[in-house]
């Protein structure tokens, strides 16, 4: 494993030194931005007037829900345009979209979940028929459909040109089902920070918490992302060293005419490695 | 492009009225899914009448799903995706003909559906114009949106049970504003289910103008 790390490693700039450092960094400066954003939230902001400590939920759950509805789609329906047009077309979006959608998809089921913890308490359901739940639930649909194409094999350019289509199929609906949940109903408290007039409706030292929250937990996505975008660049080297090896074996395999023994050894590790 | 369009949607039409398999084994499942629908809510006309039109809605997607497949097995076999490439045929048209096709048999089949949902739910039509518009312009943005999905899905051994995940959360505001536009219909006085109405327009119009644009390149994914 480590063999094909290294030749991946030499193969492709992103796994690099210096990618290195930027995800320690990254990951470093999330993380203590998150141990800060816990700290504020939980000991030194006070509670709310009507919603009491349950308002400490704030500091949370809406950075976690503008990163995937936001963000990480975002970024997946971009790079899946940028892979499409030919003239940007590279590797790169094609990986960077992958991560994003498959972070984005760990941070659209956290938001679901951490907003089931705050409804049932506040609404007394854990679950309730609104337009963004149910907007969020479809996105978290959309998403799992797009990995579950990506996850068929094939040909890595047929595959990146497949699950670009499909991001692209499914983003255009997003705005789309957002109006139409939105005329379905809605019960959902409105958008605290990022609200018509952009004056946010909460002030002093929970402000600047909710703000170290959206900034921390950003960090924290895109330090995931990058780990997430390693990973393929890792497994795309992997799955090619392994082809090498196994058309490597194939090869030796023919050369001695009567060696009984020696084609059995040597094609275990061959079936194992492709 | 339109004369493509016409060939390629003769053809598939042509293989349907031959083997009939929409007729004789979709437009079945979709009634017999009114029927399990009605065993479910049990034997009270009131809750059947309320949810009549999103049953229907919901009977329509299941038996969209089904037509895509079959459309595009249609062309899975004996090269026949190929052979559609080679002929030099534009994709544009490919994609018009192939979702003409899939709209017209979806259409016959929400005709025996609506017959169902009267005869099985005992519903009144007060404006039957409304119903038939919404029903016409939703199965277009339902078939195009599923061709789509049908021949990003074709040349793939779990196509069966991909296909539905991808089409049928994609296709979720068909259902919302389908049922809301027939309910509409269904009332006593006249409620606007206008802007419903034109969300079914538009999802018809951005998924027929989207696949015009790339359906080429997806043709090239299979």
């Amino acid at each position: 494993m480590t063999a094909h790390a290294s030749t991946s490693e030499a193969g492709a700039a992103p796994a690099g030194r210096g990618f290195t450092r930027a995800l320690r960094v990254l990951g470093v400066l999330g993380i203590v931005g998150m141990g800060f954003t816990v700290w504020l939230g939980l000991w030194v902001t006070p509670p709310d007037r009507t919603q009491g400590d349950l308002v400490r939920l704030v500091y949370l759950h809406p950075p976690i829900a503008w990163i995937s509805l936001y963000l990480a789609f975002g970024i997946a329906a971009l790079s899946s345009v940028l892979w499409l047009w030919p003239r940007t077309r590279s590797r790169f979006w094609d990986r960077l979209a992958v991560s994003a959608m498959e972070v984005g998809v760990v941070f659209t089921a956290l938001t679901l979940f951490t907003g089931s913890l705050w409804g049932r308490p506040t609404w007394g359901v854990w679950w309730a028929w609104d337009a963004r739940l149910t907007a969020t639930a479809l996105l978290l649909v959309l998403q799992l459909g797009y990995l579950a194409l990506r996850r068929v094999p094939s040909d890595p350019d047929v595959r990146a040109r497949r699950a670009a289509l499909a991001a692209v199929i499914a983003a255009v609906d997003v705005p789309i089902v957002h109006f139409s949940v939105n005329w379905w109903r809605t019960l959902h408290q409105n958008a605290t920070v990022l609200n018509a007039n952009l004056s946010p409706t909460i002030h002093g030292a929970m402000a600047w918490t909710l703000l170290l929250g959206f900034v921390a937990m950003t960090l924290v996505f895109f330090w995931l992302l990058l780990l997430r975008y390693r990973i393929e660049v890792l497994a795309e080297g992997a799955g090619d060293a392994a082809l090498q090896v196994a058309l490597a074996e194939r090869w030796s395999e023919g050369a001695p005419a009567d060696e009984p023994a020696g084609p059995a050894s040597n094609r275990e590790p061959a079936r194992s490695g492709s | 492009m339109w004369r493509d369009a016409l060939l390629v949607a003769g053809k598939d039409l042509r293989i349907e009225l031959r083997s009939r398999v929409v007729l004789n084994q979709v437009a079945p499942f979709a009634v017999l899914v009114l029927v399990l629908f009605a065993f479910a809510l049990g034997p009270q006309r009131g809750p059947m009448v309320q949810a009549a039109p999103g049953l229907f809605w919901v009977a329509v997607l299941f038996a969209a799903v089904l037509a895509v497949q079959r459309s595009t097995a249609v062309e899975s076999t004996e090269g026949t995706r190929d052979g559609l490439r080679a002929a030099g045929l534009d994709p544009a048209g490919v994609f018009l003909g192939k979702t003409g096709a899939v709209a017209l048999e979806l259409v016959v089949l929400e005709a025996f559906l609506t017959g169902g949902v009267l005869l099985f739910y005992g519903v009144t039509v007060h404006s039957a114009g409304l119903l038939v518009v919404a029903s016409l312009v939703g199965t277009a943005g339902l078939a195009a949106v599923g061709t789509l999905y049908g021949a990003l899905s074709s040349g793939l051994r779990v196509r069966e049970t991909l296909l539905p995940l991808l089409l049928l959360p994609v296709a979720a505001p068909v259902l919302l504003a389908g049922t809301r536009v027939w309910q509409a219909a269904f009332a006593t006085h006249a409620t606007a289910g206008d802007p419903w109405l034109r969300l079914l327009l538009v999802f018809a119009a951005v998924y027929l103008a989207l696949g015009v644009v790339i359906f080429g390149p997806l043709q090239e994914a299979s």
